[in-house]
């Protein structure tokens, strides 16, 4: 177990140090949450407070199922993701390591959001532990859905394309801008059935003062929930969808 | 399988590869159609086929990257059914298409399969480097992979399916698309790794690079091996056929039919302006085909007699064209 969880570090470190510059991920990633957030603080700085955990979720959101769509459909493309499955690893540590990877880079730019966001609006992180948590559990439930959308297309852009048919309705759906209570029924069913809804609900608990929907440890473990669902459905897939192409 | 020659010459060395009755079907299409055979250890073996013949479906159900229909194979003892990760530790592949990550440099390409493979980590740098020096690679090992020219792009991944040290290296159509010094350069490096005791099984449709690199070879057309021997033994399938060859100004298609028609002559065959004649009768037919072409008008300019090649050999097991071996595939999308 310690074996795999170190190769599929050296997988994520890998994707890390050779696909953070490639340019869907700059403009997906990194731009367009980056876009978000200086919209909504140019239209109204002090209303921002309000969706500050909402524009971290997004964040982690796009970054996430970005890299994911890069390191899965741009290797499948240029045959380097057979070097992996030549290499004596099953696969489950190979869709380890690449959701270790999109995770990483998508932390990384949440926490640059963060950081900015944070002070400049005068927030303070009331559980410190629970936030790093639902980081951690929401990247790699985006992640494994970046991948999970990725592994059945054969271009960028077409996993690009399939992930906003999932992102886009998450915007709306999972209480960035407003609360999925005031959302007219059966709009809510559907919030609850995604990631991002719980993220969200999560991060409102460590940032604003009680504006969770439900007490915080669910957010943690729903997330957690998702993370072990998508890491299988994802591993089944992958199995399958490499079965079948090779 | 396999003949008396063979099992005597290689009856001392173990078979570390053994294939059973391998099939392997692409809709209609029976790609590898209930092949068997064994590699030993150390040799350097050879499929020897056209495109499309099954070679490279063969190598891929190996080494574990595609499943077979039926059968299944042992590499150096371990089923590539049940227990992949141990052959694919055993195992380095040199797919054709070079496909390593355009973005490392050579070095952190092979530095990352070291780290894949579980190489300790302070022996990882140091085999990294001494392959770069073995494959004339140390000048550009801070180059990125995509930088790098087709055959260096070639020898790097043939580095980097090295540096794990493994038993046996299986290389799929290893020269195809590279200049002929690559090339050359590059069946050094096979010989030289047959040296060191390594098992190479190679793919080609290049028949003299078959006949030059390999201990053994099985010809393979259509998914089945017709013959597997040594390139000696399976010369000797036309030894009694001589060749006559004779050089032309001009070789028209009415020539040749009347060539065609002459008693003794089983075949022949026309390359640019040289017609080869396979017979049985080399005396009797000399003076006679000569007489044919003068009274045909044609310019005799060289003539030769020739002892049958391993290309005579393949055309007469397989019946085909040997044209038809010459034919590269389209080049695969790739970071070649």
């Amino acid at each position: 177990m310690y074996k795999e969880f170190i190769k599929a570090y050296f997988i994520a470190k890998k994707d890390m140090g050779a696909y953070y510059l490639k340019p869907p991920l700059i403009s997906w990633g990194l731009m367009l949450p980056i876009v978000f957030v200086l919209a909504f603080y140019f239209r109204n700085p002090a209303g921002i407070k309000e969706v500050v955990p909402g524009l971290i979720g997004l964040t982690l959101l796009f970054s996430c199922t970005s890299m994911a769509a890069i390191v899965i459909t741009f290797e499948k493309r240029i045959g380097a993701l057979e070097r992996l499955l030549l290499a004596p690893l099953n696969f489950r540590t190979i869709l380890l390591g690449k959701s270790l990877g999109s995770t990483l880079f998508g932390l990384m730019v949440a926490v640059f959001i963060t950081l900015i966001l944070i002070p400049l609006m005068g927030l303070s992180i009331r559980n410190f532990w629970a936030f790093v948590l639902i980081y951690i559990f929401s990247g790699l439930a985006f992640s494994l859905l970046g991948i999970l959308i990725s592994v059945g297309v054969k271009e960028v852009f077409e996993a690009m394309t399939m992930s906003n048919f999932f992102r886009f309705p998450m915007i709306f759906l999972c209480g960035v801008f407003f609360p999925v209570s005031s959302m007219p029924f059966p709009l809510p069913i559907l919030s609850y059935l995604l990631p991002l809804t719980y993220t969200v609900d999560g991060l409102k608990h460590c940032l604003l003062e009680d504006k969770g929907m439900i007490p915080l440890y669910l957010d943690l473990l729903i997330l957690l929930g998702f993370v072990f669902f998508l890491f299988s459905l994802s591993l089944f897939i992958f199995k399958k969808r490499i079965r079948q192409e090779f | 399988m396999g003949t008396l020659g063979e099992n005597l010459m290689t009856n001392s060395m173990k078979d570390i590869i053994q294939v059973r009755d391998l099939t392997k079907s692409y809709g209609s299409t029976l790609a590898v159609d209930h092949i068997s055979f064994d590699v030993k250890e150390g040799e350097v073996f050879g499929f020897l086929g056209p495109n499309g013949a099954g070679k490279t479906t063969t190598i891929r159900i190996m080494v574990g990257l595609t499943q077979p229909g039926s059968g299944t194979a042992w590499i150096d003892s371990h089923d590539i059914l049940k227990e992949p990760v141990e052959v694919k530790k055993t195992i380095g592949l040199v797919p054709e298409t070079s496909n390593l990550y355009g973005e490392l440099t050579a070095l952190k390409n092979l530095i990352y399969q070291a780290e894949l493979y579980g190489v300790p980590k302070k022996e990882r740098r140091i085999r990294a480097l001494d392959l770069l020096e073995e494959f004339n690679l140390k000048e550009h090992q801070e180059k990125p992979f995509q930088a790098l020219s087709r055959g260096l792009k070639r020898r790097l991944t043939i580095a980097a399916a090295l540096v794990h040290h493994p038993k046996i290296l299986f290389l799929d159509e290893p020269t195809t698309g590279l200049d002929v010094m690559s090339a050359r350069g590059l069946r050094k490096l096979i010989l030289d790794s047959k040296k060191k005791g390594l098992t190479v099984f190679l793919t080609t449709h290049y028949i003299p690079e078959a006949e030059s690199l390999c201990d053994r070879i099985a010809v393979i057309v259509k998914g089945k091996i017709r013959v597997i021997d040594t390139p000696e033994n399976i010369k000797a399938q036309v030894k009694e056929t001589e060749i006559l060859e004779i050089g032309l100004d001009r070789i028209t298609e009415d020539l040749k039919n009347k060539l065609l028609v002459m008693e003794g002559i089983e075949k022949i065959l026309v390359s640019e302006n040289r017609i080869r004649f396979h017979t049985k009768k080399l005396d009797q037919i000399t003076h006679p085909v000569i007489k044919v072409l003068e009274e045909q008008g044609a310019k005799i300019e060289t003539i030769n007699t020739l002892s049958p090649t391993l290309e005579d050999a393949f055309v007469k097991i397989t019946g085909l064209d040997s044209e038809l071996m010459k034919i590269d595939k389209p080049m695969k999308m790739g970071p070649e």
